[in-house]
């Protein structure tokens, strides 16, 4: 059989594996096998691709393959949960900066079309955008940098040179397609120095529309690459995650109840004027906390980043075991930007063995958080901040939230009286019904536990 | 028309790649966002065409570097996501 005709019809097999194992992933119990599935696709479409004509020597794939390999190998065993968001991120950018490389590389291969070297600008573009942006958004995600927006007064009219700057240079570039123009390089940079500019003005709480938006990107720019290097398999799969991407995009957007454009181009505006509250904060103790918890017959925890910071998912596993021993119906309450990436709650709790099934969604939540005894919120703040129902003021109004003011009985454990991420006051603390757990939320829990087993 | 043909196959893979997507739950929101990452990794089989290929030595490395960074996100990427699939259990019965 043609060599040709064999190796793209294995990249068609690959694309199916994808997206069967896509599918897979749909569901708890199937995901394992649906990521091996599509694991295996991407095995088979690597070792098929030696077989390439074009292919003559094997040497800097090798040596490429096993640095890689060991690289990624190593740090996705060390990786903590807690620092998954960064760890993902760095893999995006890998992925960018080789569609980047691979679109410049492709300026190397004879006979390129205008319409192929347009794709090859994409490439360098995409794939440029997502690796420095990646590099950013880790770099914030691990406090190498100061997390918040950075924003400066010609911010705009910088960009809308840069971007000027870009179209001009890929149009160059598209063109003539020589290599070792000025006008490529200028590209390459510009690209890169993008990326950067994309990222410094998106504040900290907005992390996990950033991370989603640039596993989308990765996905486009592999697809860009698959033009530019015209292969199948690499549109299919990169337009797969391009399409994953913008729905995690859009859903992290709309439980902020805030628009993409929002989110891209201007900082939090932490800085509006939110109503002052002033009440009074009813603190409470261990004991007494304890003897509310051990009366109660539905909890549900209501987890935030401060939980993962305090590590205290253990913990609160444990005091969930005990609570349901003692008869209540225990829930997690999951908001979905809780944490610093979609769905980082959900993996934390399962790695402290909490079963799914008692994984919660806010919507789900909402409708009978009345009938729930006790809210207990752990790290948590601006997705439990009825704020965001009641005041017109304040900077994330509008956006939904976990209701639990209106539980019967709210815990809210907190280190001291500091305003959340966002710097928004949080008139939770003040309610008629919240008690407040201060101290480090791992210890307060570990007192609650052996309280139980007194 | 190969152009149109390649814009064929990536429109019908988005709106495809939008029907598998919509239907994950979020509590598998961040596996599905490194399982997917991992397939960005595809890029990869570019690069070994291009570190592989008989073109000067500086495409090669080229080439090399992005299969080193193809391989990472590869490799890490579904490692990771299996990690983490891993740990999600249903109650299980006492």
């Amino acid at each position: 059989m043609d060599m040709e005709i064999f190796i793209n019809l294995t990249y068609v097999v690959a694309s199916v594996l994808f997206i069967i194992g896509l599918k897979m992933l749909a569901h708890p119990d199937s995901a394992r096998r649906g990521n091996i599935i599509s694991g295996v696709g991407m095995l088979i479409a690597i070792i098929v691709t030696l077989l390439e004509r074009q292919v003559v020597s094997y040497e800097y794939i090798i040596w490429g393959t096993i640095v890689g390999s060991i690289i990624g190998a190593v740090a996705a065993y060390r990786v903590s949960m807690t620092s998954m968001p960064e760890m993902v991120g760095l893999f995006n950018g890998a992925g960018g900066l080789a569609s980047l490389l691979v679109g410049w590389a492709a300026l190397y291969m004879t006979g390129n079309s205008t319409f192929t070297s347009f794709t090859i600008f994409l490439s360098i573009l995409i794939g440029g955008v997502t690796f420095t942006g990646s590099v950013v958004a880790w770099a914030k995600l691990a406090e190498v940098m100061p997390g918040g927006a950075i924003v400066f007064g010609a911010q705009r009219l910088v960009n809308a040179l840069i971007l000027i700057g870009i179209f001009v240079s890929g149009a160059l570039v598209t063109m003539d397609p020589s290599l070792n123009s000025p006008q490529f390089y200028v590209l390459v940079a510009l690209s890169l120095v993008l990326g950067v500019m994309a990222v410094i003005p998106i504040g900290g709480a907005d992390m996990p529309v950033v991370i989603s938006l640039l596993n989308s990107y990765s996905g486009l720019a592999a697809c860009a690459a698959g033009f530019a290097i015209n292969n199948n398999v690499l549109i299919v799969a990169g337009a797969l995650v391009g399409a994953s991407g913008i729905i995690l995009t859009q859903i992290m957007c709309k439980a902020m109840n805030r628009s993409l454009g929002h989110v891209l181009f201007s900082g939090f505006g932490a800085v509006k004027t939110a109503s002052k509250i002033e009440g009074e904060v009813r603190p409470v103790s261990a004991e007494d906390a304890y003897l509310i918890l051990e009366a109660a017959s539905s909890v549900t925890f209501v987890p935030g980043y401060g939980m993962a910071v305090a590590q205290a998912q253990h913990a609160v596993r444990e005091l969930g075991e005990l609570l349901a021993k003692n008869g209540a119906d225990v829930t997690y309450a999951i908001h979905p930007v809780a944490g610093r990436m979609p769905g980082h709650m959900n993996v934390l709790l399962a790695e402290a063995n909490v079963p799914y099934d008692q994984l919660v969604e806010m919507d789900d939540i909402n409708p009978r958080i009345d009938s729930i005894d006790v809210a207990v919120v752990i790290g948590a703040n601006d997705v439990v901040n009825p704020a965001a129902r009641t005041d017109e003021n304040s900077p994330i109004y509008g956006m939904p939230i976990i209701n639990v003011d209106k539980a019967r009985t709210v815990f809210v454990l907190k280190r001291s009286m500091a305003s959340g991420f966002s710097g928004v006051d949080n008139p939770l603390f003040f309610g008629e019904n919240t008690r407040m757990l201060f101290g480090d939320a791992k210890e307060s829990i570990s007192r609650l536990v052996s309280q139980f087993k007194h | 028309m190969e152009a149109v043909y390649l814009t064929f196959v990536l429109m019908l893979s988005i709106y495809l790649g939008f029907e598998l997507i919509s239907k994950v739950p979020s509590t598998l929101h961040t596996p599905l966002m490194s399982g997917s990452n991992a397939i960005s990794g595809i890029t990869m089989v570019g690069a070994v065409v291009a570190a592989g290929m008989d073109a000067s030595p500086l495409a090669n490395w080229l080439g090399a570097i992005a299969v080193a960074n193809g391989a990472i996100n590869v490799v890490g990427g579904y490692l990771v996501t299996d990690r983490m699939l891993a740990m999600f259990k249903k109650k299980v019965a006492k």
